[in-house]
């Protein structure tokens, strides 16, 4: 089977000017991967070149086998932010429509319709929101409304979910709630996740894999390989020790800011 | 001025009688009557349905300022010998681009648009003093001319409205993507700096015809008001567009009427009746919520 995100040798920037450099990664159908790493690293950038938004300055990024013009309609993404408030009034399943709709621009059948509206419920039903519904999302709490925006994303049948930072506005339980239902949801359907993530804890139960983003390189493995203090120090060329609690909760800490501009 | 002396000579002639089909009658038997019901009704169809997006877009300060840029843009076309509407629609356009070329999202960049707006007002004040004529012209461009519409304009007005809304119904689902979620719509190869640019020129337009029947000044109670109020009233976009146009033509109908049978603006009750309806919405929770409790 092709892998569903494989990247060799990438070097990825803004106007010509790299932000990392040099990345080799894959993620395979069906796996969980986190995307870690400091602030202004690039990780909302290794998404945004994976839906095009991003050019690539070299090296190869294939989605499923295609480029990424071609690929990218085989993802489902979440951005970081959107540029929404309290005037924005527009119900949940409305929203989740959008995208579905502006597929075509008129006539759509009517089997057609029924069947985004199908989709859009069974995503909204299985994120456990469907009674919000007929709410505008302007009266959601956060949760609520990233479990919207992941609704939205599922119901385009991806096979690859981008996930940006949605935990960071979360309570810690609000976080594991939604990182479990999402660990559930893409392992029936066999859809890769790449989720940014600034706290790792709460999707250590279900991660497949880790990309950590930093000082210009993106490192890819499994969590046991790539998060260990000799693993990180020795590919950073920093001290950066990775320390692990009773319950096997991870922290990283090194200063990757000073590194990278030294 | 001459739309007010030509209302008081109908006026004088006609009274309001509480038959409502008749008075109606009664007032359709004026030409610039008609003309004012016809170019009315485009121009609230268009601005409700444009007006939503506006208000769902938060766009309402570049609509206000595109007025501002159409006044100086009427009043100067007046002082060179062309009609206000050759001169809105000139400089609203140029505006929209200016605007559009400002970047992403350039509607919303306040203070930019504020400094050009201001420029545009005081631009305007000049032109109006170079002009020679009468004073009533400032007047309609600042507060509307419903009563003074000649049959060139009503034909371009409703030209303007249907082109523009055949438009807009075409690219209705991508400009629903692009206005509610930008950055999912972008990463999907929606081109929404595109759809930005091409949004601005259609807002340009629907300001450079609404200004003709509500005035620079009063334009959003025809370009935010209705879709305001409906925004409050459902969730459901199709829904909301189709209640903006509706309040839009409600308004414009029944300020006409109202109008016609008073001594005072046309302006005044479109404006009064919007701002009715809006409270009306406002209002709708607390009353909601009173229901409930009793």
């Amino acid at each position: 089977m092709v892998d569903l995100v494989l990247a060799k040798d990438l070097t990825v920037g803004y106007q010509g000017r790299p932000q990392w450099s040099g990345a080799n990664f894959q993620v395979l159908h069906g796996e969980f991967a986190a995307v870690i790493g400091p602030n202004g690293s690039g990780k909302s950038t290794l998404l945004k070149a994976l839906t095009g938004q991003v050019g690539l300055i070299s090296g190869e990024l294939r989605i499923d086998g295609l480029d990424v013009g071609e690929g990218r309609r085989k993802i489902g993404y979440v951005p970081q932010r959107r540029n929404l408030d309290q005037d924005t009034v527009i119900t949940s399943r409305e929203f989740a429509l959008l995208p579905h709709r502006a597929r075509r621009l008129i006539n759509r059948s009517k089997s057609e319709r029924a069947a985004s509206e199908a989709l859009v419920e069974e995503s909204l039903r299985s994120l456990g929101i469907a009674d919000l519904a007929d709410r505008s999302i302007s009266t959601l709490s956060g949760g609520q409304l990233q479990r919207v925006y992941i609704a939205q994303a599922l119901s385009q049948q991806p096979e690859l979910l981008l996930l940006d930072e949605p935990l960071s506005n979360l309570d810690i339980r609000a976080s594991a709630q939604l990182a479990k239902s999402v660990s559930e949801l893409v392992r029936g359907r066999k859809v890769g996740v790449m989720l940014v993530a600034h706290d790792l804890n709460p999707l250590l139960p279900y991660l497949d894999k880790v990309l950590f983003v930093a000082n210009g390189r993106v490192v890819c493995g499994y969590p046991d390989e790539v998060l260990t203090t000799e693993r990180l120090s020795d590919l950073f060329e920093l001290s950066v020790e990775v320390v692990r609690d009773s319950s096997g909760r991870i922290a990283i800490m090194g200063d990757f800011s000073e590194a990278h501009h030294a | 001025m001459l739309n007010n002396q030509v209302l008081l000579a109908a006026n004088s002639t006609s009274s309001f009688s509480f038959n409502i089909i008749y008075d109606l009658l009664v007032m359709l038997r004026y030409p610039f009557m008609r003309n004012a019901f016809i170019a009315g009704s485009a121009v609230a169809i268009l601005a409700g349905a444009v007006g939503y997006f506006i208000v769902s877009r938060r766009s309402s300060f570049a609509a206000h300022a595109l007025s501002h840029v159409g006044f100086a843009g009427a009043a100067g076309a007046v002082v060179v010998g062309l009609t206000p509407l050759e001169g809105l629609l000139g400089f609203t356009t140029v505006g929209a681009i200016v605007m559009g070329a400002l970047g992403k999202r350039g509607e919303l960049r306040d203070s930019q648009i504020g400094i050009v707006l201001s420029f545009m007002l005081g631009l305007g004040v000049l032109f109006i003093s170079l002009y020679q004529g009468y004073a009533s012209e400032a007047y309609s461009i600042l507060f509307g001319q419903i009563l003074g519409i000649s049959n060139a304009s009503v034909i371009f007005t409703v030209g303007s409205a249907v082109v523009l809304l055949v438009v807009m119904r075409l690219a209705l689902n991508l400009l629903l993507f692009a206005s509610f979620d930008e950055e999912v719509a972008n990463s999907q190869g929606v081109p929404t700096r595109l759809i930005s640019y091409a949004f601005l020129v259609v807002v340009a337009v629907t300001v450079a015809v609404a200004v003709q029947i509500i005035g620079v000044l009063l334009i959003f109670s025809l370009l935010v008001t209705p879709a305001a109020a409906a925004i409050r009233m459902s969730g459901r976009p199709r829904i909301a567009i189709l209640a903006s146009t509706t309040i839009a033509l409600l308004i414009t109908w029944i300020g006409l009427f109202v109008g016609f049978y008073q001594p005072y603006p046309v302006s005044f009750f479109i404006t009064a009746f919007g701002f009715a309806f809006y409270l009306l919405t406002r209002l709708k929770p607390f009353a909601d919520r009173f229901v409930v409790q009793s």
